[in-house]
């Protein structure tokens, strides 16, 4: 159990790359934080700071007010879970959980006490005499776990510990890997790249891009009031729509038409003394087919037309692809996003909207649909510096 | 193959033709193993069948001998050039094995995991001392030793021997280093090992068939040596076997020492071969699977 504080951590490679640039962290006792971001944007490299892995370049790592920086990782009191298991292949399951309580001289009875009581926390008891190259994936994930947790560490960090298992197990795993911390609460770093991941384990998330971070909150918060462009695009799945809009007077012109800006933003945007030319962010979930909105909802928000282009069906709902007129939003941060997400329609041109639809939409591909939304959910981002205008500090 | 081409009615005379299609392929690599086996063979059999012959038999030319003897083996032992051969040889191989060994597992580790200056050069280096013609050092070596007291001394031949099985052994071992998962090293940092610690309890297990194999290297290495056993050396004290099965001589000057020197040659062979029958299952296993997904 301990508090961890980066203060001011950065680090630079000989070579002059600067991996992660001033991060401060305060991670309390307890609890379990995600670092999440697109690779090599210094999760891990952050994550192997704490561990004592690799130096760190500047500033400086507290763990219960103690400075750590100069301290070898055995001296650390930390239990790290790898993305590829290394678990020992020379040892039984048995062996590699105690190999921790062996180096630190712990006697025998209780190294076995303790190895029983983790195999059985983890559900391995049978497979305690086997080695890890007859185990399968999930097995091996949980020796790795059991490793980790028979010591009783100060801190767990863990680095992609679900990346290497198929999907339905992922998900299994990540309910009882949350279960686990829970009971055990000890404090926990957790690094993903899957924004899933991230909002389903985490007391808070810490967002990292280009060794910087965007954003540090509960994934609500993250996911309501995202910092930047790139926040309100890599969290959430599908990701948030952006549109290039123009303030005028009291109205957005925006490519889906003309919708009265809401107070508070307005507000917000005189204060934030804002330019004309902005970036529109809006969720899938908040468009929905005009038909099946109430009439006095209706009313509320803005209704557009548009053609479906493609129409997913996952059964419980329906994503709705339509085509965008006119060019897209330009943002250096969201070309940042679009490098990392992969999806090369982000530089301009038509540009694409998806909608998250109710299952009973009578929704078809190529057919025009009415679509509504709310523009109180509108946000609204500087196109140079990425600042979400419309979140109140 | 012409099975599944061919038509449904033709298919029993088909498969009837891949049987025999296969059988031909296994009569054909049959016969190429077997050559090369009895060209491997052949004349170490022959040293074999020679070391039981009676000293009047041995020019009959029959590959199994018409009277058996172990006269050959009794001869050996009896006179102390052998033994003492023998004993030196033994010493000067686990010795020089022992050193080049572990001296080559440190500076493998290091070639495979760290990055330091000159590593290049050393890699270099060890490739050229590799390369060298050992002849050409033999004159220079025979004047060094003879001036530093080490000439027909044990470490005379130890020293020369580690420097020429080095190359070998650091390149055989950092091949294996290589195999072995980084992580695992981090992993046993993490779980509170020391530097040495991680590499004695997590590294060396696991590179173990590959120090065995350049073990094994090395000593057949030293073992074999002629050319250092018979320029530095003088005398009994640290003539090796191979040296000294040069100054085996008949019972009378007129004698032909055809039988004891097979019988020598076939003792010296004997060590290697329970060396490797010993340790080729470590060689051939391999140790790291299921340290990762993999």
């Amino acid at each position: 159990m301990a508090e961890i504080v980066l203060d001011q951590v950065s680090k630079r490679y000989p070579d002059g790359a600067l991996a992660v640039s001033e991060v401060n962290l305060t991670v309390a006792d307890g609890e379990f934080i995600i670092l999440v971001g697109p690779s090599g944007c210094g999760k891990s490299t952050t994550l192997n700071m704490v561990a004592g892995l690799e130096d760190i370049t500047a500033g400086e790592l507290r763990i219960d007010g103690e400075r750590m920086n100069e301290r070898a990782p055995k001296d650390r009191d930390i239990a790290m879970v790898f993305q590829s298991y290394a678990l020992y292949p020379h040892m039984t399951v048995r062996e590699n959980m105690a190999f921790p309580l062996r180096l630190a001289k712990v006697d025998d009875g209780t190294v076995r006490r303790k190895v029983e009581e983790a195999a059985q926390v983890l559900d391995l008891t049978e497979h305690l005499d086997r080695r890890p190259s007859n185990l399968s994936g999930g097995q091996r994930q949980r020796v790795a776990m059991g490793r980790a947790i028979v010591r009783d560490p100060k801190a767990f960090l863990m680095d992609e510990p679900l990346s290497n298992l198929d999907a339905k197990l992922r998900g299994q795993m990540r309910t009882s890997l949350s279960r686990l911390q829970k009971k055990l609460g000890t404090t926990t770093l957790y690094v993903t790249h899957d924004q899933t991941e991230a909002m389903t384990l985490g007391d808070r998330i810490v967002v990292l891009q280009g060794g910087n971070v965007q954003q540090i909150g509960s994934p609500q918060h993250l996911y309501d009031e995202p910092a930047n462009l790139f926040v309100a695009g890599f969290i959430g799945s599908p990701s948030m729509n952006f549109l290039p809009v123009t303030v005028e007077n009291d109205r957005l012109s925006t490519p889906l038409g003309s919708v009265p800006l809401p107070d508070r933003s307005r507000t917000l945007l005189s204060a934030a003394d804002a330019p004309r030319e902005l970036i529109a962010g809006i969720r899938p979930e908040h468009f929905e087919d005009a038909a099946l909105v109430e009439d006095h909802l209706r009313d509320k928000g803005h209704t557009f037309t548009g053609t479906v282009d493609v129409l997913e069906s996952l059964g419980s709902e329906k994503y709705a692809y339509f085509e965008l007129e006119g060019e897209g939003p330009q943002a250096r941060q969201l070309a940042d996003l679009a490098s990392v997400t992969g999806s090369a329609d982000e530089g301009g041109g038509p540009r694409q909207l998806i909608a998250r639809l109710s299952a009973a939409t009578r929704a078809k591909e190529g057919a025009e649909l009415d679509v509504w939304f709310d523009p109180a959910h509108i946000l609204l981002f500087d196109p140079d510096s990425g600042r979400n205008l419309t979140r109140a500090e | 193959m012409a099975a599944t081409t061919a038509p449904e009615t033709a298919a029993p005379a088909a498969a009837g033709g891949n049987a025999m299609h296969d059988a031909r392929r296994r009569l054909s690599w049959s016969v190429i193993n077997l050559l090369v086996v009895v060209y491997a063979l052949v004349p170490v059999l022959w040293i074999v069948s020679l070391s039981f012959k009676t000293s009047d038999t041995i020019n009959d030319g029959n590959f199994i001998p018409r009277s058996w003897t172990m006269d050959n083996y009794a001869e050996i032992f009896s006179t102390g050039i052998f033994t003492r051969a023998l004993i030196n040889s033994i010493g000067i191989a686990l010795i020089s094995t022992f050193i080049a060994v572990s001296l080559a597992v440190m500076a493998a580790y290091a070639i495979a995991r760290l990055d330091f200056p000159g590593k290049r050069a050393l890699i270099g280096v060890s490739l050229l001392i590799a390369m060298f013609p050992q002849i050409s050092l033999v004159t220079p070596l025979f004047n060094i030793e003879r001036e530093l007291g080490l000439f027909d001394t044990w470490p005379g031949l130890i020293l020369p021997y580690i420097t020429f099985a080095l190359p070998l052994a650091i390149y055989t071992l950092s091949a294996f280093f290589r195999e072995i998962p980084w992580e695992l090293e981090k992993a046993a940092k993490m779980d509170g090992a020391t530097p040495i610690q991680a590499f004695r309890r997590v590294i060396v297990p696991l590179a173990a068939p590959g120090v065995v194999t350049s073990a094994i290297l090395v000593f057949i290495f030293c073992w074999n040596d002629f050319l250092f056993a018979i320029s530095l050396t003088a005398s009994e004290s640290a003539r090796t076997v191979p040296a000294a099965l040069a100054f085996f001589t008949g019972a009378s000057q007129f004698e032909d020492p055809t039988g004891t020197i097979s019988a020598a040659a076939v003792v010296i062979t004997i060590p290697i071969v329970i060396f490797v029958l010993l340790f080729q299952r470590r060689i051939v296993a391999g140790l790291t699977s299921g340290a990762v997904k993999g």
